[in-house]
C-alpha cells in the first residue's frame, strides 16, 4: 500500500477488538515498545546530520533480515518526503509517533503491512521498535518485538551496559527500554466517577494512565492508555504480568460499574445509545469532541447488548476517520477548519456507518 | 535509625512504595522523602518526563555554596557534559552511561527503584553476563542433581560451569587490558 492510501485508509486492525479478543468489551488493544540504539554513535538528539544518516543505513542494511523473521513485509517511509498532514495521520493512527515528526530531517519509519508493526528511525533513541495487538494481549506483541530486535541485535551491536541494561536517550527508559501499553475503553467508570480512583491506584501500581484524546487534563471519548512507568530493575516479564493483572483488574471493575449504571437506569442509557448512534448515522456537522463522546457511547451500547446493527470494527474506523489531519488529508485541503471541518467530518462518518464493504 | 536513601540523616519519615516486585518500605529523613514527592504526576498538565529530571537538578541547594563536582567530566565520545545532561534530561551517548556511571545511579535508583538491569540481555554486547546468567542456570541444576544423588549428571554440570567460568575471567581480563590500552 502507498503512504497516500494508507493516509486516506481508516482500517486499523489491532485497535479493533471486539467480543473475540480478549477482554475486547474494555480492552481495545495492546502495545509493546522496545527502545533501542547503536553503539558508541550519538543518541539522536546529539547527532549531525551524517551521524543520523548513519543510523539510517544502518536500520535498512538488516531491515530484509527482519521482513523474513516477522514473514512479513513492511513499506519505508521517509518522513521528509511526507505532506505535514500526512505525517499527522500517521501520527493519529499511531504507526508513528509525535515526537519523530518534530524534526523529520533523517527520520523515517518500517511499517508492517498488517499494520501492526512499525519501527522508528532516529525518534528519541536510534530505534523504537513497536507491536501491536487487539484487546488485551502483550505477550504476543513482545514475542514480535523480541524477534525484530534479535534480528537486529544478531548483525548490530547494540548499546547494552551490565549493570544498566538497554541504554537509551532518555534515563527513564533505560534497562529494558520496554513500555507496554494497553488502550482501555472506560464509559461506566467516567460516568460513574471512578476515574480519579484508578489513576490514582494505578500510579502506585507504578502505571500511568492518560487520556488518549483532549487536551491537558481534559480526556474526551473514555479512552485511555495505562502503561508501565518503570523500566530497570525487572524483567520484560514481570512488567508484563504486572500491566496485564492491573488491566485485567480494572476491565471487572469497568463491566462492574457498566452492569450498575445499566441495572439503575436502564431505559436512559439505551436511549442514550441510540441517540448517539442516530446522530452519528444522520448529522450533517459534527464537532471533534462530540464525535468522540458519541463513538464512546455507541461502543458501550454494543458492548452491552443494548445497540445492535453496526459492525465491531466500526468503532475503530470511527475513532480513525473522525481525527482532523485525517479528515484534512482526504478532503486535499490543510486549511479545513471550523464548520467546513464539521461538515466533512459528518459526511466521513456516515460513510463509516453505511461501508459494508467488509 | 539512619534514612535508607543518604545513609547519613537520622530517618524520621516512614513510606511504602509500590512497584511491580512488590512493596518497598524505606524509611527516609525528611529531606530525602521530599524527593519522593516529586514523582510525575500522570493527571498532571503537561507535566513531562524532562521536567521531572529537570526538577531533580534544577534546584541547586541553596545552603550551601555552588559546588560543581561534575564540572570537567566530559564524555569522550559525544562532548557532552553533565551539566547538558541537567539542562535537557537526555543523554547523549552510549558512552555518557559509563563516564557519569557515578552521577546517574542514584537517579535511576529514585526513577525505577533500582539500578541493576535484570531483563533481557543481547548476544553480541551482553558481554559475560550471558555467560554468567547461564552458570547461575547451570549451579541450580547442579544442585538439584547432587540432591537426587545423580553424580554423573552433577559432575557433568561442574565441568560445564567451570568451562564457562574460564570462559569469563579470560575474556574479563581482555576488557581490562582494552580498558587500560584506552586509559593511557
Ligand atoms: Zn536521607
Ligand atoms: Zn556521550
Amino acid at each position: 500500500m502507498s503512504v497516500s492510501d494508507l493516509c486516506r485508509d481508516y482500517h486499523l486492525p489491532w485497535l479493533g477488538a471486539d467480543g473475540k479478543s480478549k477482554m475486547g468489551d474494555v480492552a481495545l488493544g495492546s502495545r509493546i515498545r522496545l527502545a533501542r540504539n547503536f553503539s558508541r554513535l550519538p543518541f539522536p538528539n546529539r547527532a549531525n546530520m551524517k551521524e543520523l544518516a548513519g543510523v539510517q543505513n544502518r536500520a535498512a542494511s538488516v531491515f530484509s533480515d527482519v521482513e523474513s523473521a516477522v514473514g512479513q513485509e513492511f513499506d519505508v517511509v521517509g518522513i521528509e518526503g511526507l505532506t505535514p498532514l500526512e505525517r499527522d495521520v500517521l501520527v493519529e493512527k499511531q504507526l508513528i509517533s509525535r515526537n519523530l515528526v518534530k524534526q523529520p530531517q533523517y527520520r523515517s519509519a518500517y511499517i508492517a503491512a498488517d499494520r501492526s508493526s512499525s519501527i522508528m528511525v532516529n525518534e528519541e533513541d536510534h530505534l523504537r521498535i513497536q507491536c501491536m495487538a487487539p484487546g488485551l494481549d502483550l505477550a504476543r506483541p513482545y514475542a514480535v518485538a523480541s524477534k525484530i530486535d534479535d534480528t537486529i541485535e544478531s548483525r548490530l551491536d547494540i548499546a547494552f551496559d551490565e549493570k544498566m541494561g538497554y541504554l537509551t536517550s532518555c534515563p527513564t527508559n533505560l534497562g529494558t527500554g520496554l513500555r507496554a501499553t494497553v488502550i482501555v475503553h472506560l464509559p461506566g467508570l467516567v460516568y460513574t466517577r471512578n476515574m480519579q480512583s484508578i489513576i490514582n491506584i494505578s500510579q502506585q501500581l507504578g502505571l500511568s494512565v492518560r487520556g488518549l484524546y483532549g487536551e491537558g487534563s481534559e480526556t474526551v471519548g473514555n479512552i485511555f492508555s495505562i502503561s508501565n512507568q518503570m523500566t530497570l530493575g525487572f524483567t520484560e516479564e514481570g512488567l508484563i504480568d504486572n500491566l496485564t493483572s492491573a488491566v485485567t483488574e480494572i476491565v471487572e471493575h469497568e463491566r462492574r460499574a457498566r452492569n450498575a449504571l445499566i441495572m439503575y437506569s436502564k431505559d436512559r442509557i439505551e436511549d442514550a445509545v441510540w441517540r448517539a448512534y442516530g446522530i452519528l448515522r444522520y448529522a450533517r456537522s459534527l464537532g471533534e469532541g462530540e464525535t468522540l463522546e458519541l463513538i464512546s457511547k455507541v461502543r458501550l451500547g454494543i458492548d452491552s447488548g443494548l445497540l445492535t446493527g453496526p459492525r465491531p470494527e466500526t468503532f475503530s474506523e470511527l475513532l480513525i476517520a473522525s481525527r482532523p489531519s485525517f479528515l484534512k488529508n482526504l478532503a486535499g485541503n490543510e486549511n479545513l477548519a471550523g464548520t467546513e471541518l464539521s461538515h466533512e467530518r459528518a459526511a466521513v462518518v456516515r460513510k463509516v456507518l453505511t461501508d459494508t464493504s467488509n | 535509625m539512619l534514612c535508607d536513601d543518604c545513609h547519613k540523616n537520622e530517618a524520621t519519615i516512614h513510606i511504602t512504595q509500590i512497584s511491580p516486585e512488590g512493596k518497598i518500605e524505606k524509611n527516609l529523613c525528611e529531606e530525602c522523602a521530599a524527593r519522593y514527592g516529586d514523582f510525575p504526576q500522570p493527571d498532571a498538565k503537561n507535566f513531562t518526563v524532562n521536567d521531572f529530571l529537570k526538577g531533580i537538578f534544577g534546584k541547586p541547594p541553596k545552603a550551601e555554596p555552588a559546588v560543581e563536582p561534575m564540572s570537567g567530566l566530559v564524555c569522550p565520545n559525544c562532548g557532552m557534559t553533565f551539566e547538558d545532561f541537567a539542562h535537557t534530561g537526555k543523554i547523549g551517548c552510549s558512552v555518557c552511561y559509563d563516564t557519569f556511571r557515578e552521577q546517574l545511579t542514584p537517579l535511576l535508583k529514585r526513577i525505577h527503584g533500582a539500578s541493576v538491569h535484570s531483563g533481557k540481555i543481547p548476544r553480541r554486547t551482553g558481554g559475560v553476563l550471558v555467560d554468567r546468567r547461564e552458570v547461575d542456570i547451570l549451579k541450580g541444576r547442579l544442585q538439584d542433581a547432587v540432591k537426587a544423588e545423580e553424580y554423573e549428571k552433577a559432575a557433568e554440570y561442574r565441568d560445564q560451569i567451570r568451562a564457562l567460568e574460564k570462559k569469563i575471567a579470560a575474556s574479563e581480563k581482555a576488557r581490562k587490558e582494552a580498558d587500560e590500552h584506552v586509559g593511557q
